[in-house]
């Protein structure tokens, strides 16, 4: 392996490949999304009729890409899980020594993530529109929706994939996932950011993830609104968590001699 | 040996494990607390919707955190048993002259311990942060009581899972499963505010709507027997059918081995 894409691909290949004979490691970040959204659409529909609620889509549309963008960045954090455990089977230190671009391994996970995710999103977004989802965005609206929740999926990778290459062990999952729940459950997910009061919405408006969430919502509804703050934040969190990523590679190279 | 005595080694031991692993108790302690916190807030409006039976929306959610509480603890349970199943200790068990009923309670020793302490962290936050009971100290006392038995009775569970696969991993992906039970309940809205049919319908079948109800209606109601009976009623039968198929599949199990 000489290039840096042929490792990239190799390693997305044999991800794709271990999750396809092992459909219960595909279970958790299918069910997840599927669960939040029917609680929620089903569940809480009531909510839109909250005085001074305000979303043309419907509660469905709104709730979806709530879930949408959380099934995005969980798929990226369930991959951290996978650089984990090879690192405890061992798999990776023997990469770490195969391979001469060593940032390739980091990009690999990326794409396995991305890969993943993207079979979630597809089936999430049938499950959808049996539930009846309105969709108002026309074709650029919608492909603008999905390349945000794919940066999520991006930072979601990069930055489980940072604390997997500095602890090289699955009992970090707490330390991966938690975070990441909760700067997603910070957000306007049940109602729109006006309707927040108190202290969550400060923290709502100071929260990145708002502004992805509150512009996906945008464009499902055919209504984009602050796209280009979203869009810098998707970019910025991407960008962020791909310095903390490969500052991690370098860490689990001193670690490996 | 007697029974009695039996059960309460392997429940001491049970309790001594649980409490020597502080990566597992301070996140399924925490985790409820976060989500407390967070959907406290974010569903606030929701106090707004006509006909919402209070104006307190941490009130509505306490029970939520009691539940949760519960479900993780029959994670507890479930993975220590499935880890004494790996690990041959319930082979070297069998050969012992200990009875199989003092080895089901005996295991739920650790979830029970569990379960006591979150509902004990989660009564003394929930009053610290302002919620008021309508039935006062007794009511809470006796939400005390309930919560303690449904960790019991999903701990039930968490054992018969783990008897029937002698799986950890296995255990772990049912989890989902047991939180679908959780998200397809009258936790978010009372069912009468359910707007979607077929989600109240599924809330009004899902047992789990009758124990969430039996502890909000102390919180938020005062005295309503019907809501207490259908609660209980609910957690013994969760206990006694999850005993009862904890004790077949100890007896397949024991036969395998």
């Amino acid at each position: 392996m000489t290039s840096r894409r042929q490792v990239a691909l190799a390693l997305a290949y044999r991800q794709m490949t271990v999750l396809i004979k092992n459909p219960a490691l595909f279970l958790p970040p299918m069910l997840f999304p599927l669960m939040s959204f029917l609680a929620f659409a089903g569940g809480l529909s009531r909510l839109s009729h909250v005085p001074g609620f305000r979303y043309e889509g419907g509660y469905t549309s709104f709730v979806f890409v709530f879930v949408l963008l959380q099934s995005a960045a969980f798929s990226g954090v369930f991959m951290g899980f996978n650089v984990a455990r090879d690192f405890e089977t061992g798999f990776a230190r023997r990469l770490l020594i195969a391979v001469s671009h060593r940032s390739g391994l980091i990009l690999g996970y990326a794409l396995s993530a991305l890969l993943r995710w993207a079979t979630v999103a597809i089936v999430l977004t049938i499950v959808a529109v049996i539930a009846q989802m309105k969709i108002g965005g026309n074709g650029i609206d919608i492909v603008g929706m999905y390349t945000l929740a794919a940066f999520l999926n991006f930072a979601g990778v990069l930055w489980a994939s940072g604390i997997a290459l500095r602890l090289r062990s699955t009992q970090g999952a707490p330390l991966m996932q938690t975070p990441v729940f909760l700067a997603l459950f910070l957000s306007p997910v049940y109602v729109p950011l006006d309707l927040l009061k108190g202290w969550i919405h400060n923290v709502a408006t100071a929260n990145p993830i708002t502004y992805l969430l509150e512009a996906g919502r945008g464009f499902l509804s055919g209504n984009p609104v602050q796209v280009l703050l979203a869009f810098a934040c998707g970019l910025g969190l991407a960008a962020f968590f791909g310095i903390w990523a490969f500052r991690g590679l370098r860490r689990a190279e001193r670690a490996a001699g | 040996m007697r029974t009695l005595s039996q059960v309460w080694e392997i429940a001491w031991r049970s309790i001594v494990r649980t409490m020597r692993q502080p990566a597992q108790i301070i996140p399924n302690v925490t985790f409820p607390l976060l989500l407390l916190a967070i959907n406290s807030n974010g569903l606030r409006a929701a106090t707004h919707l006509p006909g919402f039976p209070t104006s307190s929306f941490l009130d509505f959610f306490i029970p939520i955190a009691f539940m949760q509480g519960a479900l993780f603890a029959s994670g507890t349970a479930g993975v220590d048993l499935a880890r004494d199943i790996d690990n041959g200790f319930l082979n070297r068990l069998a050969l012992t002259p200990m009875r199989g009923v003092a080895l089901l309670l005996g295991q739920l020793g650790g979830a029970v311990a569990l379960g006591t302490i979150q509902a004990a962290v989660y009564l003394g936050v929930g009053i610290a942060a302002g919620v008021r009971f309508e039935t006062g100290a007794a009511g809470a006392a006796l939400l005390f009581v309930l919560a303690v038995l449904i960790a019991l009775g999903f701990g039930t569970l968490g054992v018969l899972l783990a008897l029937r696969t002698g799986s950890g991993e296995a255990v772990q992906s049912s989890f989902p499963l047991l939180f679908f039970l959780l998200f397809l309940s009258s936790m978010n809205l009372p069912r009468n505010l359910i707007s979607i049919d077929w989600f109240r319908d599924l809330a009004t079948v899902n047992p789990v709507s009758y124990m969430i109800e039996a502890m909000r209606s102390l919180v938020i109601e005062g005295w309503n027997a019907q809501a207490l009976a259908l609660g209980f009623l609910f957690t013994v039968l969760m206990i006694a059918l999850g005993l009862a198929g904890s004790a077949l599949s100890l007896k397949t199990r024991m036969a395998r081995t």
